[in-house]
């Protein structure tokens, strides 16, 4: 496996752009809840290599559609809010997919850690995980891990990127000792199959403990208009948004096998 | 009891100040004294709290069933043939049977009264508007025998005011209407009993006996005389109800009872825009823990005496013009109660009772009256918090402010008038000052003070900005100029009302329940604020080019570049936000005179006016387009608070109290579901961002738990949604209520829910 080596290339993949010290943000919440434990202040980086049909920000796909910005940019939204922060919740690096602006997120992460002491968690669909050191993960207390299917035909189908990477992530964490939680979006047609959702439960429960939480996420059409927007062909447009029910029938598949899910 | 024991059973005790603590409260009217000295403070959760009982669902079912009755007539019945006075009106009850706490503002509930002392204008408009007919003899008193308030005003406004008034660059004066905004201690007709009350006031009086008979003088004393004789016709009004107000309270149910009707004397006697009832919770509390110690009371039944009383606070109703309930989007009282907050010597006020009094909205189910409002601190108890917590995310009816920034300035014993303006109970008032539209002053010192709507010259002594493209400093001087004209028309126009509203208005019973030295605030406001900000912004950050039309007047603006905007948490602008709300209430402190050496204070509170406002205003530099609505009280304009709610609060909580001493009101909203994925991360989140928003120093928030969808029903189906209550700046509101424009108004800016 790739990470139990440093992977030679980690220097040479930046992005001639992607200095330890800048960034590209697309944009940023001061007050998620939804986004990992307590209250959390979010960083929607730009640039993602997934193109996941349902993807609700399109908008974040392309790196350099975000806005430059320094680590002490990020660090100057954070400072004011960082008291608010410590006992609420802490600080989420999201995007788009954080993981492309490996160095940089990594600096801001560390510096939020070093200079405020707040929580820090990372949404990631993993994809890039073997592109970084076992160190570079050190700022982060928590993994979000989008699994977005667990039949790698379909995996590639649906995010045009394959599924292994994103698994060995996942095996990565826990011999690094992360926490996790894991997130699902549930899409009508393309990740309801029973069979499927089953297969996802089985894999994540071997994860063990290092998963505490499951998020099963139901597929919703406010992206649409992103896609419209962006004039790229939206090819969910007529997909339902799941009922109620069969999120929460989804969650009990995983609650089976003793994981906790919402 | 147990018969077993030895102890002798003790008979009720004749003195109903048994077991109370023997300290200086008993000497002098002094409740703080009192409440400091018994109250018990709960430093538990939930718990222990009852749900209605069989008696208190059917009362609210009748109740429920004539509430929806007036839905549908608008106004359910007027008592037109008679002004109302503390004792107009013969007792009156839902179910006599039935009630715990009796006493109504007329004959039956939902009767509306009328109090042409405001103005007959205001009253017979508000008659004719529900199809009812107003009294000849009653026109015929108010036109040749007795001058109304607003008669008075009216002899005395100058030009300047008029013409501000009529372009709306000031309004909602309480110039036609009851000025409210003062609340009576009406514990102390619990704690005291009227002879004492009377006695105390009648020393009041004769220790002015050799004082110079000056005008402030005589006034005080024709005021006192009309305090003590209000006394005497509360104690008449409660004889009506078979109750004797003479003496102590000398049960839970008594005080609870005698607390109801003093306050009913003051809704009797006053229409005004807002009649708190101060803070009663903590206090009658001791009254309840005395009696279920003595086995007197079970938890069942102390809730039963609550849930009546909120019960009645619901009903308290006032006859209103639709202009008016178009300004205040509906039809408020403020029947505010301010619950917890902590103790100067560091002890939580939190009781059970406060509680109590939050388990009403379930126990009735949520309304926007009474206006709940959690003064809160950092140091409340955990379990307290959670609770309200809790009850914000099922009701959405509580409001919070920031007890640890009041509590240095007012004590431990301060009361909210309306949605945000803090006074000590008993001891302070205010001149209520509605609000000056700052957004339109902007546009005046852009025009020279021709106004952009109708084209007619309000502010004399400007002049216009005649540059393409605007310049900061040119801007800033100007409209420095125009908020100095702006003050002192405004001022004026207080000074003439409270002159007039003491004069042929005086609130007898609500005075009475006052000590007679008491602290006067001059309480303006700014409407307005964000649009300020953000155009000063855009001037001094984009560019601003001036479109005019064939007269020569600004009518709109065209931005080029983007500008930071108020509610980012960015400086650039918030510091211009702090700047304004900072020179504006200098100029307003800059005037010669206040009426009754009033402090003067300032509020940026726009309760749901901002609709109102913002149809009276035109273009403005910030891009906001003629007639869209202001942002509520200090909020960010609709959608222009990018970083989510937490980076609006902190640029809502750099606005300092120090030069809004009336209030700062802040609106914030959210899907339960962008709360947390579960009830306990909910409660918990929303429990922590009131201790951030606090902490910070942000002074008020309205917790706006909704869904989007759960409105838009609404808006199709009112009659699904009668409870369905709404936080907007300052004030909860039935939704149903609303006009169209102003639900489509409160779903667009409800939702920080990020899509």
């Amino acid at each position: 496996m790739t990470f139990l080596t440093p992977h030679p290339g980690f220097d040479t993949f930046c992005d001639p752009h992607e200095a330890a010290c800048h960034g590209f943000l697309h944009s940023l919440e001061s007050g998620a809840a939804v986004d990992g434990p307590g209250m959390r202040f979010v960083f929607f980086l730009s640039g993602c290599q997934f193109r996941c049909l349902y993807c609700h920000n399109p908008d974040t796909w392309k790196l350099h559609a975000g806005r430059r910005v320094a680590v002490e940019d990020l660090l100057a939204e954070v400072a004011p809010l960082a008291s608010f922060l410590k006992f609420a919740g802490g600080v989420t690096f999201s995007g788009g997919e954080p993981m492309m602006q490996a160095a940089f997120v990594n600096a801001t992460a560390r510096a939020l850690k070093d200079r405020f002491g707040l929580h820090i968690a990372l949404d990631t669909q993993g994809h890039l995980h073997d592109r970084v050191s076992d160190d570079w993960f050190d700022p982060i207390d928590l993994v979000m891990l989008d699994i977005k299917h667990i039949d790698p035909a379909r995996h590639l189908a649906l995010t045009a990127q394959p599924l292994q990477p994103t698994l060995d992530c996942a095996d990565r964490m826990v011999r690094l000792g992360k926490t996790m939680r894991i997130r699902y979006v549930l899409v009508p047609g393309w990740t309801d199959a029973p069979d499927e959702i089953a297969r996802m439960a089985d894999h994540v429960a071997g994860l063990g403990r290092a998963v505490e939480l499951v998020e099963v996420l139901p597929f919703h059409q406010l992206g649409a208009s992103k896609w419209a927007m962006l004039g790229h062909p939206y090819a969910l447009a007529e997909t339902p948004t799941p009922a109620p029910e069969v999120a929460e029938a989804a969650r009990a598949v995983f609650r089976a096998r003793g994981l906790v899910a919402c | 009891m147990n018969a077993i024991t030895e102890t002798p059973i003790p008979a009720v005790a004749a003195d109903p100040w048994h077991g109370f603590s023997a300290g200086a409260w008993r000497d002098s009217i002094d409740l703080r004294g009192f409440i400091q000295e018994n109250y018990t403070p709960f430093p538990g959760d939930a718990g222990f709290l009852a749900g209605p009982t069989a008696r208190t669902q059917k009362l609210w079912a009748d109740v429920a069933a004539l509430l929806k009755l007036e839905r549908e007539k608008g106004v359910l019945d007027v008592s037109a043939d008679r002004p109302s006075t503390i004792t107009a009106h013969d007792a009156g009850y839902i179910d006599r049977e039935a009630e715990l706490i009796v006493g109504l503002q007329t004959d039956a509930p939902l009767k509306r009264a009328i109090m042409p002392n405001g103005g007959l204008r205001m009253v017979e408009t508000g008659l004719k508007a529900y199809g009812f007919t107003p009294d000849a003899t009653v026109a015929e008193i108010w036109t040749k025998y007795r001058k109304s308030h607003n008669q008075g005003i009216f002899d005395t406004y100058s030009p300047d005011i008029l013409a501000a008034r009529k372009s709306g660059v000031i309004t909602g004066l309480p110039d036609a209407y009851g000025r409210g905004r003062i609340i009576g201690d009406y514990r102390r007709v619990a704690l005291y009993g009227i002879d004492r009350l009377k006695a105390a006031k009648l020393a009041e009086f004769h220790a002015l006996d050799d004082a110079v008979f000056d005008e402030d003088t005589l006034r005080l004393r024709e005021e006192l005389s009309e305090q003590f004789r209000a006394l005497e016709e509360l104690r008449e009004m409660a004889r009506k109800y078979g109750i004797d107000l003479s003496g102590p309270a000398s049960t839970a149910r008594e005080a609870v009872q005698a607390t109801y009707l003093g306050y009913l004397a003051a809704v009797k006697e006053q229409n005004g825009a807002a009649m708190s009832l101060g803070r009663v919770s903590t206090f009658l509390d001791v009254y309840f823990e005395r009696d279920l110690a003595a086995g007197l009371l079970t938890e069942e039944a102390a809730q039963e005496l609550i849930d009546d009383l909120v019960i009645k606070l619901r009903i308290i109703r006032f006859l209103r013009t639709p202009d008016y309930d178009e300004l205040f989007s509906g039809d408020p009282t403020w029947v505010t109660e301010a619950i917890g907050g902590m103790s100067e010597d560091g002890r939580t006020l939190v009781s059970k009772t406060s509680f109590r009094v939050l388990q009403t909205l379930y126990n009735l189910g949520p309304a926007p009256e009474p206006n709940l409002t959690v003064l809160w601190s950092v140091s409340l108890p955990r379990g307290f918090k959670a609770f309200c917590a809790k009850v914000s995310k099922d009701t959405s009816a509580i409001q919070y402010e920031n007890d640890d920034l009041m509590r240095p300035k007012w004590g431990d014993d301060y009361g909210i008038a309306c949605c945000v303006s803090a006074m000590r109970i008993g001891k302070q008032m205010q001149f209520f000052g509605a609000r000056a539209n700052l957004a339109k002053a902007l546009l005046y010192a852009i025009n020279g003070g021709v106004d952009e709507k109708s084209g007619a010259l309000v502010a004399k002594g400007l002049t216009p900005i005649t540059g393409d493209v605007l310049d900061y400093d040119e801007v800033q001087a100007k409209f420095d100029l125009a908020m100095d004209w702006l003050a002192r028309t405004y001022v004026k126009a207080l000074n003439a009302i409270h002159y007039m509203h003491d004069k042929y208005a005086y609130e007898r019973i609500e005075m009475a329940l006052h000590d007679r030295d008491i602290l006067r605030t001059m309480a303006t406001g700014i409407a307005g604020l964000s649009i300020v900000a953000d155009s000063l912004s855009a001037i001094k950050h984009a560019k601003v080019r001036v479109i005019r039309n064939d007269a020569g007047l600004a009518i709109d603006y065209a931005i080029e570049g983007d500008y930071p905007a108020f509610g980012n948490n960015d400086d650039r602008v918030d510091e211009i936000a702090v700047a304004v709300t900072e020179a504006f209430m200098a100029k307003i402190a800059a005037q010669p005179h206040f009426y009754r050496n009033a402090m003067p204070t300032q509020s940026i509170l726009t309760i749901t006016s901002n609709v109102v406002y913002g149809k009276k205003t035109g273009n403005t530099p910030d891009g906001r387009r003629a007639g869209e609505p202001f942002a509520p009280g200090a909020n960010p304009m609709n959608g222009r608070d990018k970083k989510g709610f937490v980076a609006a609060g902190a640029s809502v909580a750099k606005l300092p109290y120090e030069a809004a001493l009336d209030g700062v009101s802040w609106t914030a909203s959210a899907t339960p579901g962008s709360m947390g994925h579960t009830e306990a991360e909910q409660v918990t989140n929303l429990a922590n961002c009131l201790d951030g928003f606090c902490g910070a120093g942000g002074f008020h928030v309205n917790v706006n738990m909704l869904t989007r969808e759960m409105l838009e029903d609404a808006m199709d189906h009112p009659e699904a949604y009668p409870q369905l209550t709404v936080r907007v700046s300052g004030y909860a509101v039935n939704f149903v209520k609303l006009t169209r424009a102003q639900q489509l108004d409160v779903i667009s800016r409800t939702f920080h829910a990020n899509m």
